[in-house]
């Protein structure tokens, strides 16, 4: 995974909570086999609907997707985060977020920012106000800045240094090996194997 | 100090804990299916890494199959059963293919083997592995990235849970069952009540379930947002496991029986929340939006968006009743699907078959509604077929079809029509989750069985 630094750019209002992830990428386009290509398909349903925001031209290339409560919810295919990052996503700031989402997004270094609902309302309305509103997520410092914010998010520690060196996860485990053989030798005799 | 089942099953997995970091868990199973994983198969390789331990790796194919005989036409679902076939062979992971007959959706065929038994953690790159809950394992979802860890390592870095009790107390009423429970749960804590929560599911309603019923309400968790949903294993419990192919035998079965009645949770043992549910004042539900917390009890009306508080709640609600086609104030009884589904990891177990096949016998489809029935494994199916489900469906002019996830999701050639509504046994009412543009509706077995004699949302005892 490559390190992350301080994200800056302009930001996407999506004003709806409970988004799940058949609306980021539908199961029909879960059938390839491949791990990147999934940006054209990003919420597909929604995008046919001409007032869709993502079809609006004032939103084109935007970094940050701002979301309502609970984003990401359902299904724990990858291809939902992946999609968001092919179609050039490098945060998502919502109040709240799903776990295994939340999960899939630190695995590829797509940041889920979860602030204060007030926080990520003003964000919302400053975005649709003017959508070139310029909006920092500042990940070494964990802090969002926009016009009349600035506000800490939290991000454990462990987190905030893989992402910031862009460290390995499968790795880092590995570095635990004996360990693992050791726990390995004490399993009971009768837990089930293939 | 008293610990939950939760974290016993934890505590005694953990392999390497560090201040300020994850706990670094051990996997005990780990199933595969052929969506998740070609992507993890293939950073394996390109980082040239094995499958740690493919004795404790079990895969098949559920998501892409079709339910009908003959070849797969799609060649981009075909492609992705071959990439499960090479990258098992590959790397020396079981696989029970289409057409095998150990092959059904992946929450189907772990329990039923006796792959799941109590106090294991148990992983898979699909949200409802939370349905292997019911046996008191730690069983939840995990993205792609994960599924590679897994494979990779056996372990995965797992934060800290927090606990929720939802106890269920009383006598269910009759033809209430654990599917109302499980909506009627979600729609008291909503879609994210559950986030970064483990759920036991506790009281005298959940002891007195089947681990079919078990299985049912543990599966949704995760609709409600939860890590995971469990049930502390009892005499029902190890009467299910026992015997099973994977099952221990002899002294090993009667150690095991010792450990697993050490997990429930200790007297005194705190949870983080605690949610207290009435069973005597459940009903049957049925879903009227596009989330699972989207629900009344069928002798209701579609609401009122007006009626919601939360401003967001309103507006899912407007765009809900849009997208599903309904005016507020229609009485759900009134409302008329064109299809019923019964089947998925939520309702396709034998249990779920026998209950919809005592409704049907001796009565007829409405006219014009399509019926279709997709036993979860080849093993339910074989079983239904040997005690005559298959003819009481068929005669009543329901499809009797193979095992697969089919019309739960729209990734094989089961799906509703743009428009069309379904009344569907199954977890998930998303736009278009069973086919672009359908309308779903979450009901129990009970309620799709009498659905679909009826011709609109009925219960059993209310059909003539």
């Amino acid at each position: 995974m490559r390190p992350i630094g301080v994200i800056e750019g302009t930001a996407v209002p999506l004003d709806r909570s409970d988004v799940d992830t058949d609306q980021i990428i539908p199961a029909q386009y879960l059938k390839r086999i491949e791990r990147s290509g999934f940006g054209p398909f990003l919420f597909d349903e929604w995008r046919k609907d001409p007032g869709f925001v993502l079809n609006d031209p004032r939103y084109e290339g935007a970094s940050i997707l701002i979301a309502g409560a609970n984003f990401g919810g359902g299904s724990s295919r990858e291809h939902a985060p992946w999609a968001l990052e092919d179609y050039g996503f490098e945060a998502v700031v919502a109040p709240s977020f799903a776990d295994i989402f939340r999960n899939n997004c630190f695995k590829i270094g797509l940041l889920p920012i979860e602030l204060p609902s007030e926080s990520v309302r003003t964000l919302m309305d400053a975005v649709l106000d003017d959508p070139a509103t310029r909006i920092v997520v500042d990940l070494p410092d964990r802090v969002v800045r926009a016009p009349g914010l600035d506000e800490s998010f939290e991000m454990d520690e462990f987190t905030h240094r893989r992402l910031l060196e862009g460290l390995d996860d499968i790795g880092l485990s590995l570095r635990n090996e004996a360990k693992i053989s050791a726990f390995e030798a004490t399993r009971p005799g009768w837990l089930p194997s293939a | 100090m008293p610990q939950t089942l939760a974290e016993k099953v934890w505590e005694r997995h953990v392999v390497h804990r560090a201040d300020g970091e994850p706990d670094l868990l051990y996997v005990d199973l780990h199933l595969v299916h052929e969506v998740t994983s070609p992507q993890a198969f293939e950073s394996l390789r390109m980082h040239g890494r094995g499958v740690r331990r493919p004795d404790l790796t079990v895969a098949t194919m559920d998501h892409n199959v079709p339910t009908t005989v003959g070849p797969v036409t799609d060649e981009v679902s075909a492609r992705q059963m071959q990439a499960l076939q090479a990258n098992a062979d590959e790397f020396g992971v079981t696989l029970y293919p289409w057409g095998s007959a150990g092959q059904g959706i992946v929450h189907v065929i772990g329990p039923e083997m006796g792959y799941t038994q109590p106090g294991m953690t148990i992983v898979c790159g699909d949200s409802h592995t939370s349905t292997h809950g019911a046996f008191g394992a730690l069983a939840f979802g995990i993205g792609t990235s994960e599924v590679e860890h897994v494979l990779a390592t056996q372990t995965l870095p797992q934060r800290a849970a927090k606990t929720m009790a939802v106890t269920v107390e009383g006598d269910l009423p009759d033809g209430v069952g654990a599917k109302d429970v499980i909506l009627g749960i979600i729609n008291r804590i909503g879609t994210g009540g559950g986030v970064g929560h483990v759920i036991e599911y506790r009281g005298s309603a959940i002891r007195s379930l089947s681990m079919e019923g078990r299985m049912t309400i543990c599966n949704m968790s995760i609709e409600a947002g939860a890590r995971a949903g469990m049930v502390a294993p009892d005499d029902t419990t190890f009467a299910y496991v026992e015997g099973r192919p994977h099952a221990p035998v002899g002294a090993a079965w009667e150690a095991a029986l010792d450990e697993w009645r050490t997990l429930p949770s200790d007297r005194g043992a705190a949870f983080d929340a605690e949610v207290a549910i009435d069973a005597t004042g459940l009903q049957p539900y049925v879903s009227w939006g596009t989330n699972p917390a989207q629900s009344v009890t069928i002798d209701q009306q579609v609401p009122e968006p007006a009626s919601f508080d939360e401003p967001s709640t309103r507006d899912a609600a407007v765009r809900a009743l849009a997208y599903m086609g309904l005016a507020p104030g229609t009485p759900i009884r009134e409302i008329r699907p064109d299809t019923v589904f019964l089947g998925s990891c939520t309702n396709s177990r034998i249990e779920d078959l026998r209950v919809a096949a005592e409704i049907v016998r001796g009565r007829t489809v409405a006219d014009g509604l399509r019926a279709l029935v997709v036993p979860g494994s080849v093993a339910v199916k074989l079983q239904a077929e040997q005690e005559g489900l298959d003819r009481v469906f068929s005669e009543a002019g329901f499809d009797w079809r193979g095992a697969g996830c089919s019309m739960c999701l729209g990734m094989n050639p089961d799906i509703l029509r743009p428009g069309e509504r379904s009344a569907s046994t199954s977890n998930r009412n998303f736009e278009g989750r069973q086919g672009k543009g359908g309308r779903t509706h979450l009901v129990s077995p009970a309620v799709a069985a009498a659905t679909a004699i009826a011709g609109r949302f009925t219960t059993p005892k209310d059909l003539p």
